[in-house]
């Protein structure tokens, strides 16, 4: 027998154990659906109750459907069958908390005026339990009028049941829930009625009651000023006749509901000492709440920082074994070179960022899971309204100096669309672990010798400053141009402290790496390729030689030389080679053509090519100047040798050697503050749905490191003649 | 008049208004937070802003700009 399925949306508060209860129903049978212009996504799950197939739309945590951005309004829409992409659902599944029941009601009541069957999932009895709160599900039953299943969705206990009340819900006709005073009815019904193309009745109720919503909005921009007019009349016939809004929707919202939980639910008269309590009297405290969130903070940086750090390794060893499988295996020519140098070094480049993706988001998940996030949050907004923002900004910042990709995914606790865009923005200009190889090269190469011992630990401190310093500074910026608006409301909930669930941090962690891998990973790999073609052609010299058969000649002699020194000549020369290669390349001419543009910051075509060639990825540029300056592909060994190089080169040249400080300063504050980094815009163009916010992001990051760049040479060299 | 802001720590207080921005007036209602009800001001963040309070087994944070706009009746 096959039935059709039927589909049931999943709503609740957040925090209610929503992700537990939809991960318990649906189990691994999910995807995520996407919708145009919002950027919240759909999880979509299926399971069968007794042999009939059903769907399942989890949607966002919500606390009322009182929808104020359209991120929120999809909610809605989908609920009323509004969205072309998906049928209207045939039940919703309400989950609240039992030990929060009367509150979490609030949204069931106007889930229940949808006209759709609602079963209301009473979650975490056992939490509620200990505090002395006692549900009667039957007589809430009885009173609510609507099916009403006791579960705990962490052990599973009473989802057979839950299965089938929503079978037998299925179909059914529901009336709708009117607690809302006559009055408003009456208004919500002359507004249904005047725009009776655009408003089911439960809009018309929203538009009336939500001051500044997302109806009153998008409806005014449909029927213009006339609209306010209305609204306005009927909002004050409704001052007059005692109900004003808001306070009279949710006066008789908890009117009803208070009714309703009279006979069903037992309280201790007086409230139980919860471990929350005692929980948050620590860490929401002065001095120790304050050391225990440094504390916290500083093992998830280092964790992300320093444990990362070794299975990256793996993955870069793992790298270069493939790469040379493949060279090995195969004569020198383009696709050789394509595969090794472009493909597998490009997937290479993308998988590398995987570890710390794993780590921030499995620490993420255990934060928030267990109600930590909040706090953090809590403890922290201080600091972020100064600059715009509020206190969920804290953690992607933070950890974007990690590295910026895991940053910018973990934007997605911050509700409000314009903060959230704002962090976005932002994240790149943390410095990344990405960026220390340069700078600890320019700094060993000219902040080191001869100069005082502290020196080289202040500048790459300073380095690290910039971004701390920059990044909240534009983010003001964006606040008060791009991104201005009103000011959105920060009354956050500190949930209940619970202990986190391991299949949920799990999942989050899959989840996260999955959705980088895939969608941003062939982003990366498409650029990681292109710069391999830019450098690679044309491969052959003026006289028509391909330039990897001269290598390998070249090569092939030095392995073959008796003697040391003869040898290392004809190592130097196939580098020289390289570099030559490089040089005639299509990125080496454009960089050749651009020295007028790199003059002004102090940089030679060199440091030029090697900087355009690493805005796939910053940290190419090391093996680029290694190669641009004869010394061949870079390695630990080398990287010594490459300081060498690049100090004697620089003290051949009439500008470098001179003002090789204040060049070497140029570079690295370009590096600090430019958005080198493809998979990074593949991220943010993956979490804003839209290529002008890369796009953005990299013209105003380039432009901005340009200038700073020119500055900081510019004064510095004023500074080294003043002092010369 | 007190407001939200003006409570100790521990302190309770009966609320008796309710004003500021309608989407911050009506996140409150939604909370449970009107006319009538009691709050309780738990804790400031160490930075002096923000403030929670906790309504009933609701933990709130709210910004000191927000609570100004709560009038209470200390108890």
């Amino acid at each position: 027998m096959t039935a059709k399925p039927f589909i049931v949306a999943l709503v609740g508060n957040p925090n209610a154990g929503k992700s537990t209860l939809f991960n318990a129903l649906s189990g691994l049978r999910q995807h995520v659906g996407n919708y145009p212009g919002v950027t919240v996504e759909l999880k979509k799950g299926s399971t069968t109750i007794g042999g009939r197939p059903v769907e399942l739309i989890d949607l966002p945590g919500t606390y009322s459907l009182a929808a104020r951005s359209p991120d929120e309004m999809v909610a809605v829409d989908l609920l009323l069958g509004r969205c072309p992409e998906e049928p209207r659902p045939d039940v919703i599944l309400a989950i609240v908390d039992a030990s929060n029941l009367e509150r979490h009601l609030y949204l069931t009541t106007q889930l229940m005026e949808l006209g759709t069957p609602v079963v209301l999932a009473v979650n975490m009895v056992d939490v509620a339990k200990k505090q002395g709160i006692a549900v009667d599900v039957e007589k809430l039953s009885q009173s609510a009028g609507l099916p009403v299943v006791a579960i705990q969705a962490n052990t599973g206990a009473g989802l057979d049941k839950l299965k089938a009340a929503l079978a037998e819900a299925a179909g059914q006709k529901s009336p709708t829930l009117a607690v809302l005073p006559p009055v408003i009815h009456t208004e919500a019904d002359a507004l249904h009625q005047t725009y009776n193309g655009d408003l089911p009745p439960f809009l018309a109720r929203r538009l009336l009651l939500d001051v500044g919503g997302y109806a009153e909005k998008w409806l005014t921009e449909k029927h213009g000023p006339s609209l306010k007019a209305t609204l306005d009349s009927a909002r004050q016939r409704l001052i007059d006749a005692g109900h004003p809004i808001p306070a009279a929707e949710a006066k008789a919202r908890y009117g009803w509901i208070r009714q309703v939980a009279a006979t069903a639910v037992t309280k201790p008269s007086v409230r139980a000492v919860t471990a929350t309590d005692k929980l948050d009297k620590v860490l929401t405290h002065k001095v120790w709440g304050t050391l225990i969130f440094l504390a916290v903070m500083f093992f998830v940086f280092q964790a992300i920082f320093v444990a990362a750090d070794v299975p990256m390794g793996w993955i870069d060893d793992a790298t270069g074994w493939v790469a040379g499988g493949v060279e090995s295996a195969m004569s020198a020519g383009p696709l050789r070179s394509l595969l090794a140098d472009g493909v597998v070094k490009g997937v290479g480049g993308v998988i590398k960022f995987l570890p710390q993706i794993l780590f921030l988001f499995g620490f993420i998940a255990v934060l928030e899971d267990c109600g930590y996030m909040a706090r953090a949050a809590f403890l922290m907004d201080k600091v972020m309204s100064r600059c715009g923002l509020n206190g969920k900004s804290f953690i992607p910042l933070l950890s974007s100096v990690a590295c910026a990709i895991p940053g910018i995914m973990a934007t997605r606790v911050i509700e409000n669309r314009r903060d959230r865009f704002a962090t976005i923005l932002v994240a790149p200009l943390m410095s990344c672990s990405a960026r220390l190889p340069v700078y600890s090269l320019l700094i060993a190469a000219f902040l080191t010798k001869d100069r005082p011992f502290w020196l080289p630990g202040l500048m790459l401190f300073a380095m690290y400053l910039i971004g701390f310093v920059v990044a909240p500074l534009v983010a003001l910026l964006l606040k008060r141009t791009l991104l201005r608006g009103d000011t959105p409301v920060f009354v956050m909930e500190l949930p209940q402290y619970k202990r986190p669930s391991l299949r949920l941090i799990v999942r989050r962690m899959i989840e996260a790496g999955w959705a980088f891998v895939r969608r941003a990973g062939t982003i990366i790999l498409a650029s990681m390729v292109l710069i391999w073609a830019l450098l690679y052609f044309p491969h052959t010299d003026a006289a028509g030689q391909k330039y990897e058969d001269r290598i390998a000649e070249v090569s092939e002699q030095a392995e073959k030389a008796a003697v040391e020194e003869e040898k290392e000549k004809l190592e130097q020369q196939a580098n020289e080679i390289r570099g030559e290669w490089k040089r005639n390349s299509l990125l080496g001419q454009a960089g050749l053509a651009m020295e007028p543009a790199f003059r002004p910051l102090g940089w030679d075509w060199q440091i030029g090519v090697a900087v355009l060639a690493s805005f796939p990825a910053r940290e190419v540029i090391v093996g680029t100047l290694s190669i641009l300056y004869d010394e061949g592909d870079a390695d630990d060994e080398k990287q010594e040798r490459l300081q060498n190089k690049i100090a004697s080169r620089w003290a051949d040249d009439p500008v470098r050697s001179k003002y090789g400080v204040p060049v070497a300063l140029s570079v690295m504050v370009f590096f600090a503050l430019c958005c080198q980094c493809a998979s990074t815009l593949a991220v943010i163009r993956r979490e804003t749905r839209s290529w002008w916010w890369p796009a953005f992001t990299f013209v105003y990051m380039t432009a901005l490191a340009y200038v700073a760049a020119l500055v900081v040479f510019q004064v510095g060299r004023v500074i080294v003649d003043a002092l010369g | 008049m007190p407001t939200l802001n003006d409570l100790k720590p521990g302190q309770s207080a009966e609320i008796l208004s309710i004003g500021g921005a309608p989407a911050l007036v009506q996140r409150l209602y939604e909370f449970g937070l009107f006319e009538g009800e009691t709050v309780e001001f738990l804790t400031t963040a160490p930075l002096g802003d923000p403030i929670e309070i906790r309504a009933g087994n609701t933990r709130l944070s709210l910004r000191k700009a927000e609570a100004a706009g709560v009038q209470v009746q200390p108890k």
